[in-house]
């Protein structure tokens, strides 16, 4: 079911605030061996709030997200609900506070039935980097459902809760999204507060949201956008209504193509997908224009750089002193640290805290992090010249369907390409959203990207908003909650 | 240069992370490979670009972060050291430094 669905039969007594709870939390404990969407399930905390709820219920109602359940990537706080990140180092962790997405989710009635399974400090492509078991595509259990969201795209994609929340530093939303067939939404960079997300990339890191639909993904922005005096990056920039700008209308809207991205690397059943929603696009009246981007091949050598030359800072934090785990009988202070951190990090974090601290060090600042930061100086630039030219830049959002678990762990390189088409956002600080645009022969699902400029969500949700209502999706997974098939 | 072993041990130190052999093996050719990937970068002539330090937002957007000098409630010292894995007199306990 989605909001509306929920909310409409709440308020025509059609059903009641804690059988929709119920079921939520029944579903997520009934798929979690299938999936193991879910690191914690908070059926006492859920239970006690709809009851709160329901109490007052007329009032209850009018809110926005009025006792809609909802799931939390374990990297973003609640608290009295643990937050490991996917790590051992906080294996236990219970923030003391609640994030800012948080406090605005609990103020609109929004219900958060539990934590969700996530890459280690969100480093992933495919959800196996968590040190708490992989999440399993519920198209597939076989297969990846991405990362490093990727508990909370299978817990949308299973219906098991209309609307999750998520990180995404460089595609950990709109990835997962697409693998798993659902919508996806990374806002702009300081549109989202990330007070109580646990830092990774701070010039890149954004929370967003997973729906099942477009209008369901626009009505939770708009709760959880905003200035927020805890998070200085936020910006103080009007949030409209995004559920009333879903007009339907494509009239005299112009649509980028980037020509280059379309190339080398893509699976022909992908390109085909996003080539016919271009058609779409051209037969709801907008106009499709040619757009360059010369420095987008670049951007996953210039991500790997920004990105873990900022996580070695942020981790920095985990040492063993103040939270999280310590390891045992260390002599002396620095033995401590060193075997807290060799003990607790996983593989992929260590990897990336070593490439990191190298492209940062002493000799190697300039060749590495400067030119980086300088190369995505360019790349910003191409966005901003392709904009004049369009409202909108369409790509696919990941190079291929969901791959299989165990495919690309061997290979870090091979595993950090496949974020190609989605990192040129979070390095531009640009949104981004991801939205279905077909199946695969073999029944997996395709998704497609629209990138704008700052602050344009309203113009992305109304173009992926149009494109839906064109072309449904309307495929569901073989793993699914019961009586959602 | 090519990214050697005792490299790798050297930025392990700068990290605080203690390796194992095995990792330090395992890591050595991977960190090359990537070390390798982005050194594409090289081709592309920078000197007229400015870093991307900083400049992450919109044009026109505020984010001004200054606020009114004034006491806000802090965690307090309970809930601070609520999880700590040593607590001690309301201090961090940690072994001796050297």
């Amino acid at each position: 079911m989605n909001i509306e669905t929920i909310k409409t039969r709440l308020a025509g007594g059609e059903l009641d605030a804690r059988a929709v709870v119920e079921s939520a939390l029944s579903a997520a404990e009934e798929l979690n061996e299938t999936l193991g969407a879910f690191l914690q399930i908070d059926r006492a905390g859920a239970l006690a709030r709809v009851a709160e709820l329901d109490a007052r219920r007329d009032e209850s109602l009018t809110r926005s997200l009025g006792c809609v359940p909802v799931a939390v990537k374990d990297n973003i706080c609640v608290r009295g609900l643990q937050a490991s990140c996917g790590s051992a180092i906080l294996g236990g962790y219970h923030p003391p506070y609640d994030a800012t997405v948080v406090e605005r989710l609990q103020d609109a009635g929004a219900i958060i039935i539990g934590k969700t399974n996530c890459d280690e400090f969100a480093m992933g492509s495919s959800n196996e980097n968590s040190a708490y078991g992989t999440v399993r595509n519920p198209w597939d259990t076989a297969r990846v459902p991405g990362g490093s969201s990727g508990g909370s795209a299978a817990a949308v994609a299973a219906r098991i809760v209309p609307v999750a929340f998520g990180s995404d530093t460089g595609g950990s939303v709109r990835q997962p999204a697409s693998l798993c067939g659902i919508v996806g939404v990374k806002p702009t960079y300081g549109r989202v507060s990330r007070y109580g997300l646990v830092a990774f990339g701070s010039s890149l890191d954004q929370i967003g949201i997973f729906a099942t639909n477009t209008t369901d993904a626009a009505q939770t922005l708009s709760v959880i956008a905003g200035r927020d005096p805890r998070d200085a990056t936020t910006a103080d920039v009007p949030v409209p209504d995004y559920v009333s700008g879903l007009t339907g209308d494509m009239r005299g809207a112009r649509l980028g193509v980037p020509r280059e991205l379309f190339g080398e690397g893509l699976d022909a059943e992908v390109r085909a997908s996003v080539e016919a929603a271009i058609e779409t696009y051209r037969t709801l009246g907008a106009e499709v224009v040619d757009v360059e981007l010369p420095h987008a091949k670049y951007a996953i050598a210039v991500y790997y750089i920004i990105a873990t030359a900022e996580a070695s800072s942020n981790l920095a934090r985990f040492d063993g002193v103040r939270y999280g785990f310590r390891a045992e009988e260390s002599p002396t202070l620095r033995e401590m640290y060193r075997r807290t951190r060799e003990e607790g990090f996983g593989t992929e974090v260590k990897r990336r805290i070593m490439l990191g601290t190298y492209v940062l060090s002493s000799g190697y600042y300039d060749a590495y992090y400067l030119k980086a930061q300088k190369v995505r100086a360019l790349l910003k630039q191409d966005f901003t010249r392709a904009f004049e030219r369009c409202d909108a830049i369409i790509t696919p959002t990941s190079p291929t369907t969901a791959f299989l678990l165990g495919e690309k762990t061997d290979d870090p390189l091979a595993m950090y390409l496949n974020d190609i088409y989605t990192v040129t956002a979070n390095l531009a600080g640009i949104p981004g959203l991801s939205v279905p645009c077909g199946l695969s022969e073999t029944n997996l699902p395709i998704g497609m990207q629209l990138l704008g400029p700052h602050w344009s969500e309203s113009t992305l949700l109304r173009f992926a908003h149009a494109y839906e209502q064109a072309q449904p999706f309307d495929a569901r997974p073989g793993v699914i909650a019961g009586g959602e098939g | 240069m090519p990214i050697t072993e005792s490299d790798i041990e050297k930025i392990a130190a700068l990290a605080q992370l203690e390796l194992t052999d095995e990792e330090r093996r395992a890591l050595t050719p991977q960190i090359a490979s990537i070390v390798s990937y982005v050194e594409q970068l090289n081709e592309l002539d920078t000197s007229a670009a400015e870093p991307a330090l900083g400049g992450l937002t919109g044009e026109g957007a505020r984010t001004d972060a200054a606020r009114e000098d004034a006491p806000l409630p802090s965690l307090g010292q309970k809930l601070a050291l609520d999880q700590a894995p040593d607590p001690a007199a309301g201090h961090f306990r940690v072994p001796k430094v050297l």
